[in-house]
């Protein structure tokens, strides 16, 4: 079991204020969603998680450990990051990429033990990604090179999995498929999953617990159930979008146009 | 397997361009006669070989496989394929610390550091205006190295006017701001050997950590580089590498930005791998270059920067109309 904790966390960025005091916990086997507006501080909150950004004042506990006391290699055996971006201009195959997770672990002048070559194949392997082992990354599809991504945090072995905007750049259908896996891979694994979702219906179809933020602060949280609700989302999102729900998973759909003019 | 075949046929290039660097010139001597020359025969041609020949070879594989590696760090800590001790400045920033010592009038054994000092401050310059400019560094990086350029050239050029010392030698000191071998002393060959092993030290061990930063910072930070410790070791490896190459041999443009690039598609990116291999074709690229540079006009001589002027600078402008969908 293992736990990431933040414990009346406030960051800054400079002189503006990001996040005001949020205290927020992820355990193992859970998959956290992190929904609100543009600005509202969800990225900055998985920066602070990930030992990124050193909140001003509050603290982050990893395992009962202050993650500011960790240092990067520690941290980054124990906590994997999906960046948002992932362009290079290089060409490196995407085995290469995957390994590039084992960096913490590797020996002088980068040298890769049979641990490190066991779990790029195994990360391989979970992603499907067996195909295109020996294709440059920069030549691939944005689905692709996304679940090259995935295999790299994988590779890195570690109890929590902190993911930001994971499907942002993916369509409908390979959206659904990389939260699917990802779902699947967190319970194999017994993963600490906490995503930041743009999309409230994915965040609701796939997340066991949703922590909405506005305004730097953690407004609501709780199962999607719980969170999705008309009074949150008007709150929250405006009075645009109306709350739904079908076989028990919440959703929203933008209302018709004629139906918010009067508000 | 492969890599090893790729490193082998590069230090089996480096050895043959060097024989030949050694066997050609403006005299010509006889194979039998440059080997008893290399062995301490006493007559002028041993003079030729041992003074001459020998050590204006292995300078110019000193310079450019200093370069070459210099090129390959900096690409992979700026993510970008443009980057070189050239383009970015940090040569000129170099150049213009070595003629500052020279007019100081310091000990020659400062100027290396001199040159040093220059390359260390302006690729920390040139990395910190890349980082304002976040995710596309491109242009950033290349703008920054032309301000820099242009400045040092102008500082240099005041410098030249202005000072008695370097006026009086002024066709030396011309001559090696455009790259140049031609005049390498022993001494000066075994310190520059000393600092440019200890860069390519430095960029082995570095390597895999630069890697991790295909992907910007961050990444390279939550893979578990420490990013301020390693970018900084890996600015001190760039410094430490330019500033040999300028001390050696003023400004030699491209070697750092062409080879590394052109590598990529050959031994992949990883810079395990890459950095070793441009350290290799670097030497060999400017050990051919400096042959070119005097054969070509002979008895009359090309400065060396000329030769990697013509075949780098057309070069990069395919390299720049190609990735500009990047760069922009």
């Amino acid at each position: 079991m293992t736990s990431l904790t933040a414990i009346a966390v406030t960051a800054a960025y400079g002189p503006r204020h990001v996040l005001h005091e949020c205290s927020f916990a992820l355990g193992s086997g859970e998959v956290v969603a992190i929904v609100g507006p543009n600005g509202a501080g969800k990225s900055t909150l998985l920066r602070v998680l990930a030992g990124l950004l050193r909140p001003t004042a509050g603290r982050v506990l990893l395992d009962g450990e202050d993650l500011a006391a960790l240092s990067r290699s520690e941290v980054a055996r124990r906590i994997a990051v999906v960046p948002q971006l992932f362009d290079t201009l290089f060409p490196f195959t995407v085995r290469e990429v995957v390994a590039l997770g084992r960096t913490a672990r590797l020996g002088a002048f980068g040298r890769a033990s049979a641990d490190d070559l066991a779990a790029v194949d195994r990360a391989i392997g979970e992603l499907e990604l067996e195909a295109l082992a020996a294709r440059r990354i920069d030549r691939l599809s944005g689905g692709e090179r996304q679940r090259a991504v995935l295999a790299m945090a994988l590779a890195q072995e570690t109890a929590v999995l902190l993911l930001d905007e994971p499907t942002v750049h993916l369509d409908p259908g390979h959206q659904l498929a990389t939260l699917d896996l990802l779902r699947e891979l967190g319970q194999r694994r017994q993963l600490a999953v906490c995503a930041v979702l743009h999309d409230l219906n994915l965040a609701s179809a796939f997340a066991t617990r949703i922590v909405a933020i506005a305004d730097g602060r953690i407004f609501r949280e709780g199962t999607p159930l719980e969170v999705i609700k008309s009074d949150l989302i008007e709150t929250v999102f405006g009075n645009g979008l109306e709350v739904i729900a079908r076989d028990g998973h919440p959703g929203v759909l933008p209302r018709a146009p004629h139906a918010t003019a009067g508000n | 397997m492969r890599t090893i075949g790729i490193l082998t046929v590069l230090a089996v290039a480096l050895v043959v361009s060097a024989a030949a660097g050694i066997l050609v010139g403006a005299v010509a001597i006889g194979p039998s006669d440059v080997f008893a020359a290399l062995f301490g025969s006493n007559d002028v041609n041993g003079t030729i070989i041992r003074e001459l020949r020998l050590p204006r070879v292995l300078g110019a594989a000193l310079v450019g496989g200093a370069l070459a590696t210099a090129g390959a760090l900096l690409q992979g800590l700026l993510r970008n394929p443009l980057a070189d001790p050239f383009v970015t400045g940090t040569s000129a920033g170099a150049t213009l610390a070595a003629v500052a010592a020279i007019v100081l009038g310091l000990a020659a054994p400062l100027v290396p550091i001199a040159a040093f000092a220059g390359a260390l401050v302006t690729v920390t310059l040139v990395w910190r205006l890349a980082r304002l400019g976040g995710g596309t560094t491109v242009l950033t990086v290349l703008l920054a190295g032309v301000v820099l350029t242009s400045f040092a050239g102008a500082v240099v050029t005041f410098l030249l006017v202005s000072s008695d010392r370097l006026a009086l030698q002024l066709r030396a000191v011309l001559g090696w701001l455009q790259g140049g071998v031609s005049v390498i002393s022993w001494p000066e060959l075994g310190v520059a050997a000393l600092v440019v092993a200890l860069g390519l030290g430095f960029a082995l061990v570095l390597a895999h950590r630069v890697d991790a930063y295909a992907f910007g910072e961050e990444t390279a930070a939550t893979l578990g580089v420490d990013p301020d410790r390693t970018t900084t070791a890996v600015l001190g490896a760039t410094a430490l590498l330019s500033g040999a190459a300028v001390a050696l041999a003023g400004l030699v443009g491209f070697v750092g930005l062409v080879i590394p690039h052109a590598l990529r598609f050959v031994i992949g990116a990883t810079h395990r791998r890459l950095v070793p291999a441009s350290f290799l074709a670097g030497a060999t690229a400017l050990v051919l270059a400096d042959l070119g540079a005097r054969t070509i006009i002979a008895p009359a001589e090309l400065p060396i920067g000329a030769i990697t002027g013509l075949i780098g600078a057309p070069f990069f402008l395919a390299l720049l109309v190609r990735s500009r969908r990047v760069v922009v």
